[in-house]
């Protein structure tokens, strides 16, 4: 008896090893290309600049406290570094309202297309995935072109007579969210009607039956019953919003920064590769708060309301 | 309790259904026309795709008719969205919202209507008691029993104290044994709420154990209203005895008629009296039904004979096969008792004697 419990051992630790070496490959590279460039972020993020870019290795905290802090060149005393909070702000504040914007207008396209037969759906939603074939800094030269000075849409008021001089939409902040809602709506569309085409359309009857209104039942059932694909498209347009870097360079025109802008700064004409690699930590610290509020809320969605 | 038992609380007034446009509109209810009394258990009684649905949907308001009207207590519903209609459905699928607890999908319709807060309480205490769930009015839906959400579906739906009760086939995902209890407990309920029940079902027999009246429905249109017994014992049509219990079918030649009687000559030559449906008359050939049990076997001196092809015992009752002489089956079912002596073997010549007022003529 002894014996076939060693053997039934024996082959248990076999099978961990060959599992091991299965999935290898996979944790190669997930150490040398995810894990090892954090690392490095990381330790750069403690060190000096150099002077014409790069890092000198001597151990300092200079990085991380003029993240949100400065220091006056002449008499060295320390505060709030305005220019830095302003970009956190307009960057939070934003992809806020991409998101907000993205459900507002998601939400009814996810369920026009959940609503069809089911023939068609597969259509709608190829064609909601059509902007996904052209690269992003064209569709954001696109948007450019439909909203700038002499762009389409001036034009087109004008003609119409509605407006005399055209209005400054382009290098604003409602360009930025504008040209990041054009991008990442089908981000938000996509899990909404993944989670829509799983409602069961019997309880929307039921709704109706029991005396609820069109507006209470899109309150009462419909919305609770979809919380799982409104969080997940809300994290999904959030947190490429938040680092968003091609859009807010073109459409902010350079003027408006947002977080990914700040950091390319650091580490092009700043020189100041330390402060990009603590900013980049930063902005990756309040991703994942977004995803741990993710986590939390998609979990138990549809669940334990009220 | 009934104000008035013969006032209808639902009329549907030559209502037809067609679905889908273009050129080939489906039919799914061809100007249905039948009134409803009020506190009464009505059954609409179908094979699937007959229409029984569609008109629960229409009741409902989750459908809209083509052509015809629906009252409610002398009002055209037909037009109105099913939230502006006092009539509540059981749904099939049970339809309890997942996101809420038992004692919440109870209180819906009545928040919805926004009745106080107190009155709401007081009635969900009240239709869970009526149900028998006190004890599970805060777990959510997804933690009870078939037969537990079935209760909850029922008692949702009866809260708002509707006008009429709706229940689209709703024992028809139970096990055997629930099923029997919740139709004991559907009884009891229309019993002591005293609301008008329209219930779904291609269940025969359920429809004959629970329904004061049963419509039997085929293909768009409501073939036969009556109690269980005129049903059962007066199908009026071929359909009807068919899809309700077990029948022999006879050609049969008129010979007399007079005041719903009619005397017909059997194919074996034999002439027994049969009753005739209401408004019928006619003096050519028709058919006869006669129910297996109304029927028994004899050595000689019955009305038909043949030989003796099957014997299927069921255990309450058997069932005798007999190829008749003139051609075709004929099914006699007796009942069986302990000191049952050996009465006929397979491939014995018997004769059949048909009961006094067994027989019935078809109109088609």
């Amino acid at each position: 008896m002894a014996g076939a419990a060693e053997t039934a051992r024996k082959a248990e630790r076999d099978d961990i090893r060959k599992r091991w070496l299965l999935s290898a490959p996979a944790l190669l590279i997930i150490f040398f290309a995810a894990a090892g460039p954090l690392a490095i972020v990381v330790v750069y993020s403690f060190l000096e600049p150099g002077s014409y870019g790069d890092v000198r290795w001597t151990f300092s905290t200079d990085a991380w406290v003029s993240v949100i802090l400065q220091r006056d060149i002449f008499d060295e005393t320390l505060s709030i570094a305005d220019a830095h909070v302003a970009i956190f702000w307009r960057s939070v504040l934003l992809s806020l309202a991409t998101t907000v914007f993205a459900f507002l207008f998601g939400f009814p396209t996810a369920y026009f297309i959940a609503t069809r037969p089911e023939r068609t759906r597969a259509l709608w939603l190829f064609l909601i995935t059509i902007p996904f074939w052209t690269n992003l800094l064209i569709r954001t030269f696109a948007i450019q072109e439909v909203i700038r000075n002499e762009g389409l849409l001036n034009v087109a008021l004008m003609k119409l007579g509605l407006i005399s001089a055209p209005i400054q939409i382009i290098y604003t902040d409602t360009a930025i969210m504008i040209g990041m809602l054009y991008v990442y709506l089908p981000l938000m569309v996509l899990p909404l009607y993944a989670s829509m085409e799983k409602l069961d359309f019997r309880l929307v009857e039921a709704g109706y039956d029991l005396y609820a209104t069109r507006f209470q039942v899109l309150r009462r059932i419909i919305l609770p019953m979809v919380k799982p694909g409104i969080v997940a498209g809300s994290i999904l347009v959030f947190i490429p919003s938040l680092g968003a870097y091609v859009t807010p360079r073109i459409l902010g025109g350079g003027r408006n920064l947002m977080l990914g802008n700040l950091i390319e700064l650091q580490f092009g004409q700043g020189r100041n590769w330390p402060l990009g690699a603590s900013l980049s930590i930063t902005l990756l610290v309040i991703v994942m708060a977004a995803l741990l509020i993710y986590i939390r809320y998609a979990g138990t969605g549809g669940r334990n309301h009220g | 309790m009934p104000e008035s038992p013969d006032r209808n609380a639902i009329e549907i007034r030559r209502v037809s259904k067609f679905f889908g446009g273009g050129d080939a509109p489906v039919k799914a209810l061809d100007t249905v026309s039948v009134a409803i009394r009020e506190n009464e258990f009505f059954t609409l009684l179908g094979p699937s795709g007959c229409g029984k649905t569609t008109l629960l949907r229409l009741i409902a308001g989750f459908d809209f008719p083509t052509d015809g009207e629906i009252l409610l207590h002398g009002q055209d519903i037909a037009p109105l969205p099913p939230y502006k209609r006092p009539v509540n459905t059981v749904f099939q699928s049970y339809a309890l919202f997942p996101h809420l607890t038992v004692a919440q999908n109870i209180a819906f319709g009545l928040e919805m209507l926004g009745r106080p807060k107190a009155e709401i309480d007081a009635r969900v205490t009240q239709m869970l008691k009526l149900v028998r769930m006190e004890e599970l009015r805060n777990r959510s839906t997804a933690q009870i029993s078939g037969g537990q959400q079935q209760r909850v579906a029922l008692a949702r739906a009866l809260a708002p104290q509707p006008k009429v009760l709706l229940l689209d086939e709703p024992l028809s995902a139970l096990d055997f044994k629930l099923r029997k209890e919740m139709q004991i407990e559907l009884k009891r309920l229309q019993h002591e709420t005293g609301i008008t029940f329209i219930f779904v079902t291609h269940d025969q027999e359920e429809a004959l154990t629970m329904s004061d009246r049963i419509a039997v429905m085929s293909a768009g249109n409501i073939l036969q209203v009556g109690s269980p017994k005129d049903i059962y014992d007066r199908p009026a049509v071929r359909f009807v005895a068919d899809f309700i219990g077990e029948t022999n079918f006879l050609e049969a030649t008129v010979e007399s008629s007079s005041d719903g009687r009619a005397g017909v000559r059997l194919g074996s030559g034999a002439v027994i009296e049969a009753s005739v449906p209401e408004g019928f008359s006619s003096t050519g050939k028709v058919t006869v039904v006669i129910r297996p049990e109304h029927a028994r076997l004899a050595e000689a001196g019955g009305e038909l004979s043949g030989k003796l092809s099957n014997i299927v015992y069921f255990g309450t009752d058997t069932h005798f096969h007999v190829d008749l002489d003139v051609g075709g089956t004929f099914i006699v079912r007796e009942q069986n008792t302990r000191d049952d002596r050996r009465r006929a073997r397979e491939g014995d010549r018997v004769s059949i004697v048909v009961g006094k007022g067994a027989a019935q003529v078809l109109r088609d």
